[in-house]
C-alpha cells in the first residue's frame, strides 16, 4: 500500500530528526506543530504536515536559517490535534508552556487554527498558518497570526467570474445566468458561499438552489435531483473531500447536465485518478498549481516544488502541502530578518514580510491575511488540470459549457 | 421550501426518481436493521457498531478491488472477512457481556466501534474511498428517471440475502436453535442447546450482513472511517419502528424510511436529511407512548 510506505518513510525521517546528535539541539531552532493526524481531517493534516517536513528539510539542506552570522537548523515538534479544535487549543499550550516552543506552524483547517488563535494571541506567540482561510480568522483583531494563503470569500467566486465571461457561449445574459448552491454547513464552506454570492449578486445572477450538505455526507441525491429539474447554469458545490468525491460520483451517474460545475478540494479527494472521464471539464479552486509560474530561490519553479514532493511522497502536492511548505519559509525568512528566534521580534519582521515563493508572492496586510497572492481555478481537461483562471495566468480557456456525457 | 413542493407536485417524474432511489438505498438501510433486531432479539445487545462493521465491508471491498479482485466477486469476502470479526469479537468482548445490563452492552460495543473507526483511519488513512463497480447507468421515462445500476444490483442482492437470512432462520438447525434462544434462553439450554455457540454465531452472522452492505455501499455510494454512525442510527431507527422479530416491518420501514429520506432531503435541503432521521425517531417514540398510555386506561 502505497500510503503506508510512505508514512513509514515519513515517520523514518521524523525519527532521524529526534535522534540527531545532542549537541545540534543547541543550534536549533523549534517550530511547534498541533496538525491532524488522525479524525476527520487526516488526510489534509498529513498534506500539511509533509508540506512542512518538505519546506524544513529544504531549508536545512541549504544550510539551515541564518541569524546574525550563525546558521541554525530548523525542526519542527508535531503534536496529533486528532481533528479535535479542543484538542488543538490544549496542545498549542503545551507547546507554548511546557516544551517552550516561541514560534507555531499552524493546523489544518479554519476550524482548528480558530481555536488555537485565542491561545498563541494570549501567550504573544506568533503562528504562521496556511490552511485556515476562514473570513472570521481575520476579524478579531488577532496580531500573531499570520496566513499564506488566500481566505475562504475568494475560493470560488472566480467561478462566477467565468459563468459571466463565457455567459454569450451559454447563450445568455450575465444577469440572466441561474445559480445552484451545494455547501457544507460549515465555517470554511459557508465562507465560501457568502463570497459566491457577493459575486452572484454583483452580476445579478439568481440563486435558484440554496442546498446545505450535512458532515456526514455520501449522499446528495436530493440535492441533484433538484439540479435536474431547475437545471441552473452553473452548479457549486463545496463540502471538503467528501463533497466533492460525492459530487462527481453521484452527477455522472444520475447523468445530471450542468453547463458549468465548480468546485473545492478536488486536488484532495483525487476525483481525476477516482473517477476518470466523469471528472472532465469541472472547474476546481486552487491556491496554487504545479503549472504556475511563481518561482523562488529554495525550490526554483511551482514545478520544480511539484517534482521534490512528487519524489519524496510518490504523489503530486496538493495546494495545501504547498501553502504548508511556504509558511515554513515565511518563517525562515522572517527568523533571519529579525536577527533573532524569539517570538516578539520575529513577528514584527513577519509583520513586514514580502517574499516571492514558489507558491506566489506573500506579504499580510495588518490583519495577517496574505493580500499578494490571488486564487486560481483550473479545469480537469482529459484527465489534466489545467490553470483556466484568473484569465492572466490561465494554460488554456476554459471548456464552457461542458460538453454533454 | 414551498418551492420544493411545488416542484415535486408539478414534475411527479422527480417525485419518482427520489422514491425509486430512496428504496433502493432502503433496502440497504432495512437489512442492516434487520440484523441488528436479530442481535437485539437473540441476545438483548443493541449493537451500537452496526455503521462500523457497515464501514469495515466497504474497505474490505476497497482493499480487495485495489488487489486486483472484480468488485462484485469482494462482496462475499468481505461478508466472511466481517463473519470472522464479529465471532472474534464476541469471544473476546460481547461473551462477557451477553447476560449484563443492556447499558453495558451499549458502552461496549460504542467503545467497539471507536476502535474499528480509528483502526480504519490508521490503515487507510481519513480519504474518502470509492469502488468502482464498472456499471452503468439505466434511464426510464426517457431519461426523465435515472438509476445506477449498481443500485439496482445491490437491491436485488440485498433481496437475496434476506430471502437467505429467513430460509436460513427457518429451516436450518442453527438457524432454528437461534430462534429458540430468542424466545427463552433457558429453556433453550435445557433442552440441550449451546446457547453461547448461538450467540457467537447471530454476532457473526449479523457482522456478515453488515459487511455484505458495506460492500455495496462502497460500490453505490463513498465511504471514509467515520460514516458509519448515520447507519447505525437508521438502524436502530428502524428497529424501533417495525419492533423486534417483525420481518415484514423491517422490511416496509427501511424502504419507507430511504424514499421519506429523500423525499425530506429534497424538500428541506440535503442537510436536513438525517435531522429529518431523528425526528421521526422522536416522533414515532411518543406516538408509540401515547398508544400504551390508552391502552393502560382501557386495563384499568
Amino acid at each position: 500500500m502505497n500510503t503506508i510506505k510512505t508514512r513509514i518513510l515519513s515517520a523514518a525521517v521524523l525519527a532521524a530528526f529526534a535522534y540527531a546528535p545532542g549537541a545540534l539541539a543547541a543550534d536549533t531552532i523549534i517550530l511547534g506543530a498541533a496538525v491532524s493526524l488522525t479524525g476527520k481531517y487526516t488526510t489534509d493534516g498529513e498534506h500539511t504536515k509533509r508540506g512542512y517536513d518538505l519546506a524544513v528539510e529544504a531549508i536545512n539542506n541549504a544550510g539551515g536559517v541564518k541569524v546574525g552570522d550563525k546558521n541554525y537548523m530548523l525542526e519542527v515538534k508535531y503534536y496529533d490535534d486528532e481533528s479535535t479544535p479542543a484538542r488543538g487549543a490544549e496542545l498549542a499550550e503545551r507547546l507554548i508552556r511546557q516544551d517552550g516552543v516561541k514560534l507555531l506552524l499552524g493546523p489544518y483547517s479554519s476550524g482548528m487554527t480558530k481555536a488555537m488563535g485565542p491561545v498563541t494571541e494570549k501567550f504573544e506567540v506568533p503562528m504562521v498558518q496556511a490552511n485556515g482561510a476562514s473570513r472570521s480568522l481575520f476579524t478579531n483583531g488577532w496580531k500573531y497570526m499570520f496566513a499564506t494563503l488566500s481566505t475562504s470569500e475568494q475560493y470560488l467566486a472566480s467561478a462566477i467570474a467565468l459563468a459571466a465571461e463565457n455567459a454569450d457561449k451559454l447563450g445568455k445574459d450575465a444577469k440572466e445566468i441561474t445559480v445552484a448552491l451545494a455547501f457544507e454547513n460549515d465555517p470554511f464552506s459557508q465562507d465560501v458561499r457568502a463570497g459566491v454570492l457577493d459575486d452572484a449578486k454583483k452580476f445579478g445572477m439568481k440563486v435558484v438552489i440554496d442546498d446545505q450538505l450535512p458532515r456526514e455526507l455520501n449522499d446528495m441525491a436530493a440535492t441533484l435531483t433538484k439540479v435536474k429539474a431547475l437545471k441552473p447554469d452553473i452548479l457549486i458545490v463545496s463540502g471538503h473531500a467528501k463533497g466533492a468525491a460525492t459530487a462527481v460520483r453521484q452527477i455522472d451517474e444520475m447523468k445530471v447536465q450542468v453547463p458549468i460545475l465548480a468546485m473545492t478540494h478536488c486536488d484532495s479527494a483525487d476525483i481525476t485518478g477516482k473517477f476518470g472521464d466523469a471528472a472532465n471539464y469541472t472547474l476546481c479552486a486552487t491556491q496554487w498549481a504545479p503549472t504556475m509560474t511563481y518561482k523562488d530561490d529554495l525550490f526554483g519553479s511551482s514545478g520544480d516544488y511539484a517534482k521534490k514532493f512528487q519524489e519524496k511522497f510518490g504523489y503530486e502536492p496538493p495546494y495545501q502541502a504547498a501553502e504548508s511548505s511556504a509558511a515554513v519559509m515565511v518563517f525562515a525568512d522572517a527568523i533571519s530578518r529579525a536577527g533573532s528566534a524569539d517570538a516578539k521580534p520575529v513577528r514584527d519582521a513577519l509583520a513586514a514580510t514580502d517574499l516571492p515563493t514558489f507558491y506566489g508572492q506573500i506579504k499580510f496586510d495588518e490583519t495577517g491575511k496574505n493580500i499578494a497572492k490571488p486564487m486560481a481555478l483550473y479545469q480537469v481537461i482529459d484527465g489534466q488540470f489545467k490553470v483556466v483562471a484568473p484569465t492572466n495566468a490561465a494554460e488554456v480557456p476554459a471548456i464552457v459549457p461542458r460538453p454533454s456525457m | 421550501m414551498l418551492d420544493n413542493i411545488s416542484i415535486l407536485i408539478a414534475a411527479p417524474t422527480i417525485t419518482l426518481d427520489l422514491v425509486i432511489n430512496g428504496l433502493l438505498i432502503g433496502a440497504l438501510f432495512a437489512l442492516t436493521a434487520y440484523g441488528m433486531a436479530l442481535v437485539w432479539g437473540v441476545m438483548r445487545i443493541i449493537n451500537v457498531a452496526q455503521g462500523e462493521f457497515v464501514i469495515l465491508g466497504g474497505y474490505m471491498t476497497y482493499a480487495l478491488t485495489t488487489a486486483g479482485l472484480p468488485p462484485l466477486l469482494t462482496i462475499p469476502c468481505a461478508a466472511a472477512i466481517t463473519f470472522a470479526l464479529g465471532y472474534v469479537l464476541h469471544y473476546a468482548v460481547i461473551t462477557r457481556i451477553v447476560d449484563r445490563d443492556l447499558f453495558v452492552s451499549v458502552l461496549a460495543t460504542f467503545g467497539i466501534s471507536i476502535v474499528i473507526q480509528q483502526l480504519l483511519n490508521t490503515v487507510f488513512g481519513g480519504d474518502v474511498r470509492v469502488v468502482d463497480a464498472g456499471l452503468g447507468t439505466q434511464f426510464f421515462m426517457g431519461g426523465l428517471i435515472a438509476v445506477s445500476e449498481i443500485k439496482i444490483a445491490a437491491f436485488l442482492l440485498v433481496c437475496v440475502l434476506a430471502l437467505v437470512l429467513v430460509l436460513f432462520l427457518k429451516r436450518s438447525r442453527l438457524g432454528q436453535a437461534i430462534r429458540a434462544t430468542a424466545q427463552n434462553p433457558r429453556a433453550a439450554r435445557v433442552l440441550g442447546i449451546d446457547t453461547n455457540r448461538v450467540y457467537a454465531m447471530t454476532f457473526a452472522l449479523n457482522a456478515a450482513i453488515c459487511g455484505a452492505c458495506g460492500s455495496l455501499v462502497a460500490m453505490a455510494y463513498t465511504i471514509h472511517p467515520y460514516i458509519g454512525l448515520p447507519y447505525t442510527i437508521r438502524s436502530f431507527m428502524i428497529v424501533v419502528v417495525a419492533g423486534l422479530g417483525n420481518l415484514p416491518g423491517v422490511v416496509a420501514a427501511g424502504l419507507g424510511l430511504g424514499a421519506a429520506e429523500n423525499i425530506a432531503g429534497f424538500v428541506l435541503g440535503t442537510q436536513f436529511q438525517l435531522a429529518f432521521v431523528f425526528s421521526l425517531l422522536v416522533v414515532v417514540l411518543v406516538w408509540r407512548n401515547w398508544r400504551l398510555s390508552r391502552k393502560r386506561q382501557y386495563l384499568k
